[in-house]
């Protein structure tokens, strides 16, 4: 079914009784070509991509719970390219682009609305290094303006220029750079493979994995024994546990990220706004909320859960940056489980065990990266090559210290990227 | 959250820095394997479940203390002093 | 209207309040809501969606329809319920999400195309033309949706947050809290019992029930009245416990001045609360539901708890004539109630085929109300019953489609509530939360009696575990009524059966996302919005799962429900994040010399937490440059003066010592003789630089290290690091003495003069070279001398207790100005560094090795160090990796700028070419051009060669010449002079 304003108009007419299902809920096979354990948004936009791209059938996504459930249903919603180390620099770039062509290409509106991102900073130092980003984005081939205190204050006057305990410099002021609808993003994809044929398997948890000679056979799973010549692995938060299950131990901590959605309100933020000094960014959804968040609670958990002290320090932060929302309350907080890495960068690449794939190490910025994980896990998957944009993704970087990506410069403690 | 603190008591978090697993106080030699290294620096079990992580009391005694909690639930079950599990010498 | 003889207002006190510029008066104890409703007002507010005109629903915090805009200007609060705003002299209120205005609202007009605007519409259009979405479409959309509006301006009103520590935390004061809090209380325990209603009794405010042979109502108050002279209760009324966490941290928010018209003196508008408990009671009561029938949601249907507290609380008829709709016997009590005020009762309609009643009204088992009619407030309905419609009209209808107990905090470490049949809802998960006991309705247990006997038998139970035990044997005495509930979950019919009230979704919405496969309660959830309304679905999320659980052929247990996350009612950012606005948000760090500073004009500049001076203007001079240029010159020249007391300092003693400077430097400092100071460089593990400073051997077994400002806290742990976790049989200990010291630096030529004018024996080149240290007497003080520099310049740092700090600084200061010299601030601090290559954190940002510093040859080959292995790894070591490098400018354009990056001469400025980045940059009045540091891929064998600078940001490109990173005197003769 092609979506539209003229189907809607038709079926409003006749009384909304020809929409039929976004997706199957088909049995499981005994035998696929490639599987994806996870049907979170880097595991639907894999499979996607493996039939659009590579024409690619007989494929299935396991997943444990429902589709999208993960941490493309539960983040800030923001869409950016603005990294600056090679390695990112391309890969996200490339992502954008996809998210650019996402609702012609899926016919789903994710209502990817680019209204532009703005980096505050307040400092010399941190001009200096915003600007060092900044001409990074543009070497890129993307968009960046560096803007002083009054370029800032013409866009978003709302601002405390006055009393902000860190003055307000400048920022550097993404226009490209937006949000979009996060479940949409998630069931777009899902409705897109399972349209191109992909077996979209939810309530069917993998509970081992199956290697034979050092090459993985299948997955146990709830629903029984599922062989497949290759295995995608694509859990974010939960690599560790699957990971574990075909022996191996990943550079990744587990970490909770809180974030935070107010009542609606009539439209008061046009931009997404990041607030680097104070590890806070907000935009205003399409309902009305704000939907904003911080920094990692800090410690290790699985709780999708967080405490009161980063609920607190985010909600400090807001209030010295834009005073004007102290009023606004609070709906809905919840966490999700960050898979962090030791330098902040993902993981893309092949196992020690042939057949196996690893796609993870998202840490809080995998949102914006489904699109391009996606097709770039694809692939590999499909060719046994790394694409172009996401060959620095690689697990042996740390061993050997060439290609890390440590954006923050804070090394090797998972926690701090 | 609170964590219990053996000099000091039930502490808020807000007096803690967290760092990870607690692994990392066992550094390996010099002369060890890059592989042991690698797996020392960047690599964790990350159990959903019981979990033995580092936290330093930086806003009250300044001690290091590995903390026995679950990652699931945020039980905490024991915190001790990592000179008392190592030894102070004396 | 009002009843006389009814209801807990005080009519003495009449109160004026204002809402959509009409006047309007109440009494005192009345909400918004009972004071309009009175008043005979129906509509309150439009939906979110359909833009349908809605009055009051509840009389509690659940309210998703009456939302009002309270205040005016700064003070303006948005999405306030005004069930729960109590009015006070002046208060000022308004509709909101209308235009032009309440009755009136042109974007009612959605409402006709409802067909149109189902479940999940916006995902399958506004697609086409790509361009209209950000143009035109979502512009739109964000305008019709959202409720009420901040006012834009910085928030005026002030808050509070505080800290709370008790052996039990009551939540909910009504009859079972009450009764817990009395118990436990009686027998000792440190009690607070947190109420969100300004009274203390819950529904034995808006019930006619009896408790001791008195009025509920009176013997809630006779029981608070009560608490409050024990010393270990405190009461906490208008405050709402939002959130559960951790080992027995709970968030309460208290609404100190909502209802004040004149908040006097201190008083905030709320206080966040923090409360650590060690035992916790849920007596959080339970909320009426209504039920999905068509045209469900008009001005004039409420719950029917709603209308009895309304009716005997706030002494309010909600309507003229009234028909009851339910699945319950306890809804009948609305009947009795009313009828007892002389308000004619129209009509009971049970669903129930065996439902009875004594009171003498129309009354209509196993019926149902199959439609009402009324736009603007209801006028009749229709009742169904065998098959036939019959019509009333009544301008009320109070609907109960049975209660859901609070299980709200319950869920908020993951709990999951189960499925009850006999009360037809969830309850809690008992031991979902540790050490919380869950009493009364809130449990399920749906009579008075039985919510007491819940409370005694829980609090017995806790005070066991306290060693203590019940004084208090005799249970206040109710009448008890077994409740009685049939499932009736939606009546069917032509027209829209609304579930959320507020985001507009109905039984078609949800049945139509089974259609469309969202059959998981989440999917239906997202792709209906069922349950993101402000009342997160506490009116209507079950009977949506009661729907969904039908239309997929699974039970309600199977299907589960959403996740119930905090706050358990929205709480304003302001009072979470009190302190934050203006400059409360970190901590302010002050040198003693701060005030010194200021009085002579300088620009205090933030540095991490700390103020520095950015640079001391001097008459005559209208720009940062002049004055930067001129500091710099007086350092290379005379002497200057720079407070450098932000600079971390870490005094460390003991036999260890050295060991542990050998093990976190790369370099040795065992070898430091006595008396002399050594530069360092620390790595983290994992082989990047750290950190870098000098630290001094003041004695064989006592050293003082610095760090740099920004790293003194990070250091600090990671020397109790090492010396915790990785060697503790060292002897030796340490700490911070930054705050105890004040530090200055004093360059330039004339700097030992300077420094001989304030110490008490005179030191000279020979007596005192380069990179010595001692402690010296200074004007009969005793202080601290390091012979160190960072500008190049003969120099010294000299340290006194900070007490001294402020007049030491004024002294040197003045007596540097009559040798030509003076202060410098951080400007020129920056430009001296830059000309001699010294690095601060702008170069070890934290991706930098030793290696590529060039300073490869200070990771001593001896010994083994933090960081020494990791920073042998290969990638590492690579001689493509970007090392430090200087740049001059070599064309016609002269400027260099950080940030910029870095190419080959003939290559383009893209990604694949580029090479490097700059990292600092100063403008150096001693070879009057430009200077900068950067990085360059393998940039240490390129000395002389020319490359391209290019900053698109700022549109410049600039040759450049990489040159030695010590610009100004490399061989460094000044500073040992």
């Amino acid at each position: 079914m092609r979506f539209s304003g003229l189907k809607i108009l038709r079926e409003g007419l006749t009384g909304n009784k020809g929409w039929t299902k976004h997706w199957r809920d088909p049995e499981p096979k005994k035998e696929y070509d490639i599987l994806i354990i996870g049907g979170g948004g880097h595991g639907l936009s894999t499979a996607y991509y493996l039939a659009e791209n590579h024409g690619l059938r007989n494929i299935a996504v396991l997943e444990k719970g429902y589709l999208g459930g993960g941490n493309v249903g539960r983040n800030t919603t923001i869409v950016r390219a603005n990294y600056f180390l090679p390695g990112n620099s391309e890969f996200y770039s490339h992502s954008l682009k996809l998210w650019e062509n996402l609702e012609n290409d899926l016919n789903y509106n994710v209502m990817h609305s680019q209204r532009g991102l703005i980096n505050l900073f307040h400092s010399d130092g941190q001009r200096d290094a915003f600007a060092r980003r900044g001409n990074a984005m543009i070497n890129q081939g993307d968009d960046a303006i560096l803007l002083d205190t009054e370029g800032v204050r013409d866009l978003i006057p709302y601002l405390d220029f006055e009393q902000v305990r860190f003055p307000i410099y400048g920022g550097l002021y993404h226009p490209r750079g937006g949000s979009a609808r996060h479940d949409a993003v998630a069931w777009g994809y899902a409705r897109g493979a399972d349209t191109r044929g992909v077996d979209l398997i939810q309530n069917c948890e993998v509970t081992g994995i199956d290697i034979s000679q050092g090459r993985v056979a299948g997955v146990q799973t709830t629903r029984g024994q599922i062989s497949a010549k290759k295995v995608g692995i694509v859990v974010a938060g939960r690599s560790g546990q699957v990971a574990a299950m075909a022996g191996m131990r990943l550079p990744i901590e587990s970490h909770v990220l809180q974030a935070f959605v107010t009542e609606g309100l009539k439209p008061c933020i046009d931009h997404v706004i990041s607030f680097g000094m104070g590890h806070f960014y907000i935009s205003q959804s399409d309902k009305g909320g704000l939907v904003f968040g911080g920094d990692l609670d800090f410690y290790a958990s699985y709780a999708q859960r967080g405490n009161l002290p980063m609920k607190e320090h985010v909600m400090e932060a807001g209030m010295t940056l834009m005073p004007m929302i102290g009023k606004a309350r609070v709906l809905r907080s919840w966490g999700g489980i960050m898979d962090m890495t030791p330098d902040g960068s993902p993981i893309i690449d092949k196992t020690d065990i042939e057949g196996l794939y690893i796609d993870c190490g998202w840490c809080y910025g995998g949102f914006k990266a489904v699109p391009a994980s996606g097709y770039c896990f694809a692939h590999l998957l499909a060719t046994d090559n790394h694409h172009e944009f996401a060959s620095g993704f690689r697990l042996d970087r740390f061993k050997t210290g060439y290609g890390l990506i440590d954006e923050e410069g804070t090394g090797s403690q998972h926690n701090l990227h | 959250m609170r964590i219990p603190c053996p000099i000091c008591g039930d502490r808020d978090r807000r007096e803690f820095y967290y760092v990870g697993d607690a692994q990392i106080i066992d550094r390996p030699s010099p002369e060890a394997s890059e592989d042991i290294w690698n797996d020392y620096l960047h690599n964790r079990d990350n159990p959903a479940g019981v979990t033995k992580d580092l936290w330093y009391h930086e806003n009250g005694c300044n001690s290091w203390l590995v903390v026995t909690r679950n990652t699931t639930t945020h039980e905490v079950q024991h915190a001790e002093l990592v000179t008392k599990l190592k030894g102070d010498g004396s | 209207m009002r009843v006389s003889g009814k209801g807990l207002i005080n009519r003495k006190n009449t109160v004026n309040f204002k809402f959509d510029g009409a006047n309007y008066t109440g009494y005192e104890g009345d909400s918004v809501a009972s004071a309009l409703l009175a008043s005979g007002k129906k509509l309150f507010g439009r939906s979110f969606k359909y833009h349908r005109p809605r009055g009051v629903l509840t009389a509690g915090s659940e309210e998703p329809n009456a939302l009002i805009t309270v205040g005016e200007g700064s003070f303006q609060d948005p999405n306030v319920r005004a069930t729960t705003q109590e009015i006070f002299e002046g208060l000022v209120t308004k509709s909101q999400n209308n235009w032009p205005n309440l009755s009136y609202d042109i974007l009612s007009i959605n409402d006709l195309f409802f067909h149109f605007l189902g479940a999940g519409f916006y995902y399958k259009t506004f697609m086409w033309p790509k361009s209209f979405w950000e143009k035109i479409y979502e512009p739109f959309i964000r305008r019709a949706a959202g409720l009420g509006s901040l006012s834009g301006l910085h928030n005026s009103d002030s808050y509070e947050k505080a800290y709370a520590f008790c052996d039990l935390l009551v939540i909910g004061g009504g009859p079972s809290g009450l009764l817990a809090a009395k118990l436990a209380a009686e027998a000792g325990l440190d009690v607070i019992i947190a109420e969100q209603e300004p009274i203390f009794g819950g529904r034995l405010n808006s019930e006619t029930e009896q408790v001791d042979g008195m009025p509920g109502s009176t013997w809630a108050a006779k029981t608070t009245e009560s608490l409050k002279f024990m010393d270990n209760v405190r009461l906490f009324s208008r405050t709402t416990v939002t959130g559960v966490y951790d080992q027995g941290t709970f968030a309460a928010v208290e609404r100190v001045g909502h209802h004040l018209s004149k908040r006097g003196g201190d008083l905030p508008l709320e206080c966040f609360w923090r409360i650590v408990a060690k035992n916790s009671v849920l007596a959080a009561g339970a909320i009426e539901r209504t039920i999905a029938f068509p045209n469900n949601d008009r001005p004039g249907i409420m719950t029917a708890s709603a209308v009895r507290t309304y009716l005997n609380r706030y002494g309010v008829s909600t309507g003229k004539s009234v028909a009851i709709f339910c699945n319950n016997n306890a809804a009948h009590k609305t009947a009795s109630d009313l009828l007892e005020s002389g308000v004619n009762v129209a009509a009971i309609v049970d669903s129930r085929e065996d439902s009875e009643t004594a009171l003498n009204v129309p009354f209509y088992n196993g019926a149902e109300v199959s439609n009402t009619f009324g736009r603007q407030g209801l006028k009749s309905i229709n009742i169904k019953k065998n098959n036939v419609e019959t019509k009333i009209e009544v301008d009320c209808l109070a609907v109960s489609g049975g209660w859901n107990p609070t299980v709200h905090l319950t869920c908020h470490m993951n709990g999951r509530p189960t499925w009850n049949d006999e009360i037809l809802s969830f309850i809690p998960e008992i031991g979902a939360i540790p050490n919380m006991a869950i009493v009364g309705s809130a449990n399920g247990h749906m009579d008075t009696g039985k919510c007491f006997e819940s409370a005694q038998k829980e609090i017995n139970a806790l005070l066991k575990t306290f060693g203590k035990s019940s004084k208090t044997k005799k249970m206040p005495k109710v009448e008890s009524t077994k409740f009685e509930i049939s499932p009736k979950w939606a009546v069917e019919g032509k027209g829209r059966a609304w579930l959320d009230y507020q985001n507009d979704v109905t039984v078609k919405d949800v049945r139509q996302s089974v259609q469309e496969n969202f059959k998981s309660v989440e999917h239906m959830k997202r792709y209906t919005t069922q349950g993101m309304a402000i009342d997160q679905g506490k009116n209507s999320n079950v009977a949506a799962l009661a729907i969904l659980a039908d239309a997929t052929g699974r039970g309600i247990p199977e299907t589960g429900t959403t996740t119930f996350r905090p706050p358990f009612v929205p709480v304003s950012i302001a009072s979470m994040g009190k302190n934050a606005q203006g400059s409360g948000f970190a901590p302010q760090r002050f040198t003693t010399s701060h005030a010194a500073s200021v009085d002579r004009g300088s620009p205090m500049i933030e540095a991490g937490l700390w103020y520095r001076p950015s640079y001391f203007p001097q008459v005559g001079e209208t720009n940062w440059r002049q004055s930067c240029d001129r500091e710099i010159e007086m350092v290379r020249t005379s002497v200057g003066v720079c407070d450098v007391s932000t600079l971390g300092k870490i005094d460390i003693q003991g036999p260890d010592a050295h060991r542990l400077l050998d093990f976190v430097y790369t370099n040795m400092f065992s070898t430091l003789k006595v008396g002399k100071v050594r530069y360092g460089l620390m790595l983290r593990e994992d082989g990047h630089v750290m950190d870098d400073g000098t630290t001094a051997r003041l004695a064989e077994n006592h050293y003082v290290m610095t760090t740099t400002t920004a790293a003194a806290g990070q250091v600090m742990r990671h020397l109790d690091f090492v010396h915790q976790c990785l060697h503790p049989e060292w002897d030796l200990s340490f700490i911070s003495v930054t705050e105890q010291w004040a530090q200055f630096s004093i360059a330039g030529p004339k700097s030992q003069e300077l420094i001989n004018a304030v110490l008490d024996k005179p030191i000279s080149s020979e007596t005192f070279p380069f990179m010595s240290c001692a402690s010296v007497g200074i004007l009969g003080e005793t202080g601290r001398l390091f012979r160190i520099s960072f500008s190049g310049e003969h120099g010294y740092e000299i340290a006194v207790p900070a007490r001294f700090g402020e007049s030491l600084f004024r002294l040197l200061v003045s007596r540097a100005e009559e040798i030509g010299g003076g202060p410098y601030g951080m400007e020129a601090l920056n430009v001296l560094r830059i000309e001699k290559g010294f690095i601060t954190h702008a170069e070890i940002h934290g991706r930098i090795t030793a290696f590529d510093l060039g300073m490869q040859r200070m990771v001593s080959e001896k010994k083994d160090c933090i960081g020494k292995t990791s920073a042998s790894r290969p990638g590492l070591l690579d001689s493509e990796r970007e090392q430090l490098v200087a740049l001059k400018p070599v064309g016609s354009v002269k400027q260099i700028t950080a940030g910029a990056h870095l190419f080959d001469l003939n290559d383009e400025p893209i990604r694949e070419n580029d090479r490097g980045y700059v990292t600092s940059v100063g403008f150096s009045p001693t070879f009057g051009h430009f200077i900068g540091l950067g990085f360059f891929k393998g940039g240490q064998a390129r000395l002389g060669e020319q490359i391209k600078m290019v900053d698109h940001l700022r549109g410049v490109e600039t040759e450049c010449e990489i040159i030695n990173t010590v610009s100004f005197d490399p061989k460094g003769d000044r500073l040992r002079d």
